[in-house]
């Protein structure tokens, strides 16, 4: 190369960088950062992305921890329980059947925009969710699990309608009673939002496009009513920067911001807390909890709102149909053990398909004795000694009910093999087939290990979900002769206005489920935690993990 | 050199549309997908069948391919499903692309500024206590995995001695200007300087981390290649015309050992992308190593066919850079 040829060069990448340089200019504040005072910020370490910040249609737990904390709903849940508590409504009656529900409003309420929360506002929400096109109708996840259709199905939904009875008062009728409602409107995806930013922001302007949706700007412009209003969402950093909302209606936050960092891997969450980079981070691995303690951190261990069961299906396996194979697969179990061995401190042996946190949670029935010979005797009786059973478990994940699916399911293999079944291990991925496998119909898996966690505080969530759907369930309830009464059942005691009535229902029917039918086998309950680091304060560890982050304080060290 | 040149872009176009139909095909093949991501507990038979109906996947393969091919001919790859739901495909690998180039660079350059130098020291001293000490350097490098390396280098340098950041691309409420995604670079044309530092703070342990197989690689090729260089007999003839060491060394041993060391720089390119797909991870590098691991956790298939047929674009792309370089450094490759 000539000497000519390499000032030409230098020359041209200089003057390259040069014109660069001259188009990119600061757009620094000149106070530089952000956020509303200087009370500190409070950094949460989140183990994934948020899909959007429209809750509406959200289904993921890191999307909803983020939104819960600008947006409420009518009802909300008291901090540290399930229990529903007043929200944007300070009282809500039923009409004598339970169809009309009355909500008296807050009257001091804005949205983050400067709109008044009004009961217009209300109807208006409520008929955005309901009015969705085809593609808002398979996004609004969670509206369709818990209201059942939209607006082109009508008479199948059971929201039927609201009305603005006066400025504070709002009517919404629904097609039955059921113990899911007025409980439902706790829910994150059902929170109250600007109708100006709603309508502004074409937030019902979801499409279809190839195999996913494209979601319209509001989806990433939100407005509530929260004590937090939407800062930024930096992508190519991965954080998510929310402000105190200084007009709150009630007490304002303790912290300035709140900041949310991906942090995918959970190792290095750890590390971001033992750094101080970050102030606190969910579901630390229960091996970690004492280091974590003695660090310095504190561990926020969740009541249990969970159930980790053995699902079986005679479906798959027609041995399954006799109670006493059912029953004695129980009592091989040393659940007892596998509570102490393999899940968190705090971890509850199930005695049902629900927490003791859930009404309805029948107080006087008893754990499932451990006892080998009681099993390898029923085994017998039933002539399915050395039988085989398809066993399943999911890999590559972990859930506040199942920490490690696959010891889980070493401990559980070992004590079935020691009562003389022989298990076929199965496995697949969660996202992989797993799912598929179980929930197909017919499942494919003899027995397999899976749970729930609970969306509110409602027997209906838990059992419903299980039990409810006779054609539609992972455990075959509709090969069994009692499976079409267990749904019919449910779906009565769920409709009972009176809740010391539906609650008593529920407990017989928890009996029933328990000591008549079995179609599965409850294993345990077992609570998540979230850790915080040194000097943070105020966190209220929450049984739906529903944290609010405005009692959190950071200034503590 | 030009007919060259364009030869190779249409062997590449080639090539895309023959691995968009074995990525297409492959991604569909396994197992489950995304409906189960998008569900989790809540899925039943139902509700999977309603969701894969909305999203197309109901339809036969042949069908779904058709479909894909008339859009991504349009310049619609599809949007994402769970990576960054409703966000077109390609702009997810466009957003993520310079923070992944921005991390490999670095790490290239740590390797070939590391791995040359030593590997040729190597091959000159060999047998001393230096060779043997870099090539058991250079042998642990590859055998270490990377999220091991990468475990142990914020343990020491950031939670012990605090003196990088465990992970991130840039500190929180920096309030930095963003003009072209490569943050150190952004620091600079802005003449934001503490952005610029902050950046290139983030950088090194991911770098480093990054940098440790291609290291090896490029210091054990080196060596190797420096070594056979110094027994062939030009340059036995340069000493006996009693050329200086400085030429001999320059003109005759390095610039002739070079060429097996820009292949595997080259391909080694490919094996950072690959590479950034575990380092991204447990950085939390906002890169389309990231955003791979992501898609294929939650099975997003429209970022996975942009993130893997891009991919493959750059490989191809890099090979043509390599093959071209080779030209300009031996002359004899330029005139065939």
């Amino acid at each position: 190369m000539s000497v000519t040829r390499t000032v030409a060069t230098w020359t041209t990448a200089v003057l390259a960088a040069a014109t660069l340089a001259s188009c990119a200019e600061s757009e620094r504040d000149d106070e530089g950062g952000s956020g509303s005072g200087d009370d500190g910020t409070f950094v949460f370490g989140a183990a994934g992305a948020p899909e959007m910040f429209d809750p509406f249609y959200a289904t993921d737990g890191e999307t909803f921890r983020i939104t819960r904390q600008m947006f409420e709903g009518l009802l909300g849940i008291e901090p540290g329980s399930a229990e529903v508590v007043p929200e944007l409504a300070t009282e809500w009656t039923p009409n004598e059947d339970g169809t009309e529900w009355t909500f008296t409003l807050r009257d001091d309420v804005t949205f983050h925009d400067g709109e008044p929360f009004n009961a217009e506002a209300v109807c208006y929400n409520f008929e955005r969710m309901f009015d969705q096109n085809e593609a808002g109708q398979t996004a609004g996840e969670y509206w369709g699990y818990v209201m059942g259709a939209f607006s082109n199905d009508a008479e199948n939904s059971l929201y039927q309608g609201c009305e603005a009875t006066d400025e504070f008062e709002a009517v919404i009728s629904i097609s039955g009673p059921t113990s899911g409602f007025p409980t439902m409107l706790t829910l994150e995806s059902l929170s109250m939002q600007s109708p100006k930013a709603l309508e502004e922001g074409d937030a019902n302007g979801i499409a279809a496009e190839g195999e996913g949706f494209s979601f319209p700007a509001y989806a990433d412009a939100p407005v509530g009513t929260g004590p937090f209003t939407f800062g930024e969402y930096d992508e190519a950093n991965g954080s998510i920067t929310l402000a105190r909302n200084d007009d709150y209606w009630g007490e304002a936050a303790q912290v300035s911001e709140v900041v949310f960092r991906v942090i995918p891997d959970e190792s290095t969450r750890r590390q971001e807390l033992e750094a101080g980079s970050i102030n606190g981070y969910d579901l630390p691995n229960p091996v970690d909890w004492a280091g974590l303690e003695e660090d310095g951190n504190s561990v926020e261990v969740r009541d249990p709102f969970n159930i980790l069961y053995l699902g079986l299906n005679p479906e798959a396996n027609p041995q399954l149909k006799d109670l006493k194979v059912r029953q004695a697969i129980y009592h091989a179990l040393n659940r007892e053990q596998l509570v102490q061995t393999q899940l968190p401190e705090g971890a509850a042996v199930a005695t049902q398909f629900m927490p003791d946190t859930v009404s309805g949670y029948n107080t006087e029935l008893e754990p499932y004795a451990y006892d080998p010979d009681e099993a390898k005797r029923l085994l017998a009786e039933a002539g399915a000694e050395g039988m085989t059973l398809n066993f399943a478990y999911p890999t590559e994940v972990t859930r506040p009910y199942m920490p490690d699916p696959q010891k889980i399911y070493e401990a559980l293999r070992t004590d079935l093999e020691a009562v003389g079944i022989k298990v076929k291990v199965s496995t697949a991925s969660w996202n992989g087939g797993y799912l598929d496998n179980v929930s197909g119909e017919p499942g494919k898996y003899d027995a397999y290990i899976l749970g729930w966690t609970g969306d509110y505080d409602s027997a209906y969530n838990f059992i419903g979900t299980f039990f409810g759907n006779l054609k539609d369930n992972d455990f075959g309830t509709d090969v069994m002769p009692w499976g079409k009464q267990l749904a019919d059942d449910l779906k009565a005691a769920d409709a009972i206005v009176d809740e010391d009535e539906r609650g008593a229902a529920f407990e017989e029917i928890n009996r029933q489920i328990m000591e008549e039918y079995l179609p599965g086998l409850p294993i345990s309950h077992s609570p998540p935690a979230l850790v915080v680091g040194p000097g943070v304060e105020g966190v209220i560890p929450s049984p739906l993990t529903a944290e609010e982050f405005d009692t959190v304080s950071v200034g503590g060290e | 050199m030009l007919r060259f040149v364009v030869r190779r872009l249409l062997q590449m176009v080639g090539v895309l549309l023959v691995l968009s139909l074995l990525v297409f095909v492959w991604l569909r093949s396994l197992p489950g997908g995304p409906v189960s991501a998008l569900l989790g507990e809540r899925q039943t038979e139902a509700r999977r069948e309603a969701l894969e109906q909305a999203l197309g996947l109901d339809q036969p393969l042949p069908v779904q391919y058709v479909r894909f091919m008339q859009r991504a001919l349009q310049g619609d790859f599809g949007v994402s499903t769970q990576v960054l739901p409703g966000e077109d495909a390609l702009d997810i690998f466009l957003s993520r692309l310079p923070a992944t180039l921005e991390l490999s660079f670095f790490a290239l350059v740590i390797a070939v500024a590391l791995g040359i130098p030593l590997g040729y020291v190597a091959a000159r001293r060999k047998g001393t206590a230096l060779d043997t000490t870099t090539v058991i350097f250079s042998l642990v490098g590859v055998a270490v995995p990377v999220f091991f390396t990468a475990f142990l280098l914020k343990y020491f340098f950031a939670v012990e001695w605090n003196l990088l950041p465990v992970s991130g691309r840039q500190s929180i409420g920096l309030d930095a200007t963003r003009v072209t995604g490569l943050f150190v670079l952004d620091g600079i044309l802005t003449r934001e300087w503490d952005a610029a530092w902050d950046a290139l703070k983030h950088l090194v342990l991911p770098s480093l981390a990054l940098a440790t197989i291609p290291f090896a690689v490029v210091f054990r090729i080196t060596r190797a290649s420096v070594l056979d260089v110094l027994d062939e007999d030009y340059v036995r003839t340069a000493e006996a015309k009693g050329l200086t060491a400085r030429v001999i060394r320059g003109r005759h041993v390095l610039r002739n050992a070079m060429l097996p060391v820009v292949t595997t720089v080259g391909l080694q390119v490919g094996a950072l992308l690959s590479g950034a797909v575990l380092t991204e991870t447990v950085f939390s590098w906002r890169g389309v190593g990231q955003a791979l691991a992501e898609g294929f956790l939650q099975k997003d298939y429209p970022v996975l066919q942009v993130l893997i047929m891009a991919a493959a674009a750059i490989y191809v792309l890099v090979n043509l850079l390599v093959d071209i370089t080779y030209a300009l450094i031996d002359p004899r490759i330029r005139t065939r």
